[in-house]
């Protein structure tokens, strides 16, 4: 079942086009990294799909059902979104930030209920940041900050999920143990995940399918295998990039400038 | 448990935030009636109630104004006055006092001055308000433009005075200042109040997520850019009915949300019933000791507000740190 799609689809940020005619779907199950250089378009394409920017062109399907046409409560309750950074203007406790990502479940609720806490309390504790819960969040480290956004996602418990850099900020076990915990909900729960991420390697080793964008309006998709190869990343990240096998993983590293 | 010890710590909240300015109201009125001899007349306890009941209504909707706009502008240190609403007003109501205007006129001057700013403003910023687009600068473009439009209406307030007679300087700088001496009881503004509070509270969910979120709060299912001009709109007819009956009062709007902040947390939920008591209760007493202070002259309640509320308000913030 496509869970998200997009046909014929035009970004451009000013004058200049960065996604070119996007005919791309992603099915329940599936794992996908967005991946390209610095200004290629991934946030804004995310965006798009996330449903917060206009498209030049085209358009965007969640659920067979054009993005217009999706009253937002109950889009709210199909897609989860996880903004590239955030600024904490008041003083919200990390557990009320999650409870918020309860919202679309609440129509004319004035308070939330035990459920929305045992909920939020879970995603707290899937991203072992449950002992912060009554922390003001602007006093988080960024990583802690980080690790409650994607808990607020978790607790908007939708099957689709759009992420920008989930694992910005995170160190590496949390950056291992976050993608592993997306990649089992795609795997075991049938989620979709739409994440943008920068480590090729972590890509390599959780996502199902690979989508490339150049910047200039070319993009490349397809499975894991097909499109995480050293001559195609090189070519679509500016930098040629060398592959070596490591008990069956395959390792990308970027090739010594000859300069 | 944990959710049950936690929803019924925001329910104590919320009750306790009532009471407690519910038994001000009475004490302050007691007060009012106390600092008099002891033969008071029925029409004179009706004057100081009416009086009360205006700085009631004025005070909520200045504290309920200043919530909506940092709620509006993300951005704690806004205040009611930050988008020149009260500026403008200011202009409409001393043009009139500069002509020596009937006291209605100078209301009705202080009205449509605060009414036309809100106007342009909404016209120069519409795009910033309606869409989601720019992600954390729509609301940065508001808040640089009111305060552009709100310096630009600061200048012709300080040439009218510098032109005006010397006999009418005094009843313009007491309405700069604030006063409610003499502002007529009426219903207006507590219909207003009433109704700004009713939609607050309807839409105090939304301001939890636009105040989280921003933008990215449409991904929850909120409509961002009506919630927006909703606030806009209602903080700033809270603004003008404020300072059409009592002139600009400073310092309610910006120090009674935070205050409340400090004692119930950022909820809105909580904030939006408790900033409006809390509001109101504060200028009643301000107002009360502007009349008492140096009886029988009576200052401007503006010059009080301030001189209460910066000390308390500074005593919370280094308590809190500690």
């Amino acid at each position: 079942m496509k869970m998200i799609a997009t046909q014929h689809l035009d970004l451009s940020i000013g004058q200049r086009i960065l996604v070119q005619n996007l005919d791309w779907s992603a099915q329940a199950g599936q794992c996908w990294s967005i991946i390209g250089r610095n200004g290629a378009g991934k946030s804004t394409l995310l965006r798009t799909l996330a449903g917060l920017q206009q498209p030049s062109a085209g358009s965007v399907h969640v659920n067979n059902r054009p993005l217009a046409d999706w009253p937002l409560t109950e889009l709210a309750r199909e897609r989860a979104f996880l903004a590239q950074s955030r600024h904490d203007a008041f003083a919200y406790t990390a557990l009320e930030s999650v409870l918020s990502a309860r919202h679309p479940y609440h129509a004319n609720r004035y308070w939330e209920g035990s459920d929305d806490h045992q909920a939020a309390m879970q995603a707290l504790a899937s991203m072992e940041v449950d002992d912060l819960a009554a922390r003001d969040v602007r006093t988080l480290s960024g990583g802690e900050r980080q690790r409650v956004a994607i808990a607020a996602l978790l607790a908007q418990q939708t099957p689709l999920l759009l992420l920008d850099e989930p694992a910005n900020a995170l160190d590496l076990a949390h950056q291992v143990s976050v993608m592993g915990l997306l990649a089992r909900l795609c795997r075991e729960q049938g989620r979709t995940v739409v994440m943008i991420g920068h480590d090729l390697n972590l890509a390599s080793r959780i996502s199902t399918h690979v989508l490339l964008l150049m910047g200039d309006g070319r993009w490349q998709a397809g499975t894991n295998h097909d499109i995480m190869r050293p001559a195609l990343l090189g070519d679509y990240l500016g930098h040629p990039i060398d592959m070596i096998e490591h008990e069956g993983r395959r390792i990308f590293i970027p090739k010594e400038s000859s300069a | 448990m944990l959710a049950l010890s936690i929803a019924t710590l925001l329910f104590a909240g919320m009750t306790g935030s009532i009471r407690v300015p519910l038994h001000e109201i009475p004490d302050a009125l007691r007060q009012l009636a106390s600092g008099e001899p002891d033969s008071l007349s029925a029409s004179l306890l009706e004057l100081r109630a009416s009086r009360a009941l205006v700085a009631f209504a004025t005070g909520g909707a200045l504290a309920l104004a200043g919530l909506m706009m940092q709620a509006l502008l993300r951005n704690p240190l806004a205040d009611p006055y930050v988008l020149g609403v009260s500026s403008g007003a200011s202009v409409g109501a001393l043009l009139a006092l500069l002509l020596s205007a009937s006291v209605l006129m100078v209301d009705a001057a202080a009205l449509a001055g605060a009414i036309g700013v809100a106007m342009l403003l909404y016209l120069l910023a519409r795009r910033d308000l309606r869409s989601g687009q720019a992600a954390e600068g729509g609301a940065s473009m508001l808040l640089l433009t009111g305060v552009i439009v709100s310096a630009m209406c600061g200048s012709i307030v300080t040439l009218m005075l510098a032109i005006a007679p010397e006999g009418r300087l005094r009843s313009m700088i007491f309405w700069l200042i604030g006063d409610l001496a003499g502002a007529p009881l009426r219903l207006v503004p507590w219909l207003i109040l009433a109704g700004c509070l009713l939609f607050a509270m309807r839409n105090a969910r939304n301001m939890n997520m636009v105040a989280l979120h921003a933008e990215n709060a449409v991904t929850l299912g909120v409509r961002v850019g009506a919630l927006r001009k909703g606030l806009f709109f209602v903080s700033a007819l809270l603004t003008a009915s404020a300072v059409t009956s009592a002139g600009s009062i400073g310092f309610v709007g910006l120090i009674v949300p935070h205050a409340c902040r400090f004692a119930f947390g950022p909820d809105h939920r909580v904030l939006i019933p408790a900033v409006a008591l809390a509001g109101g209760a504060f200028l009643v007493l301000c107002d009360t000791l502007a009349r008492t202070i140096v009886a029988p002259q009576q200052l401007p309640v503006g010059a009080i507000t301030a001189m209460i509320g910066a000390p308390v308000f500074l005593y919370q913030l280094h308590r809190l740190r500690k």
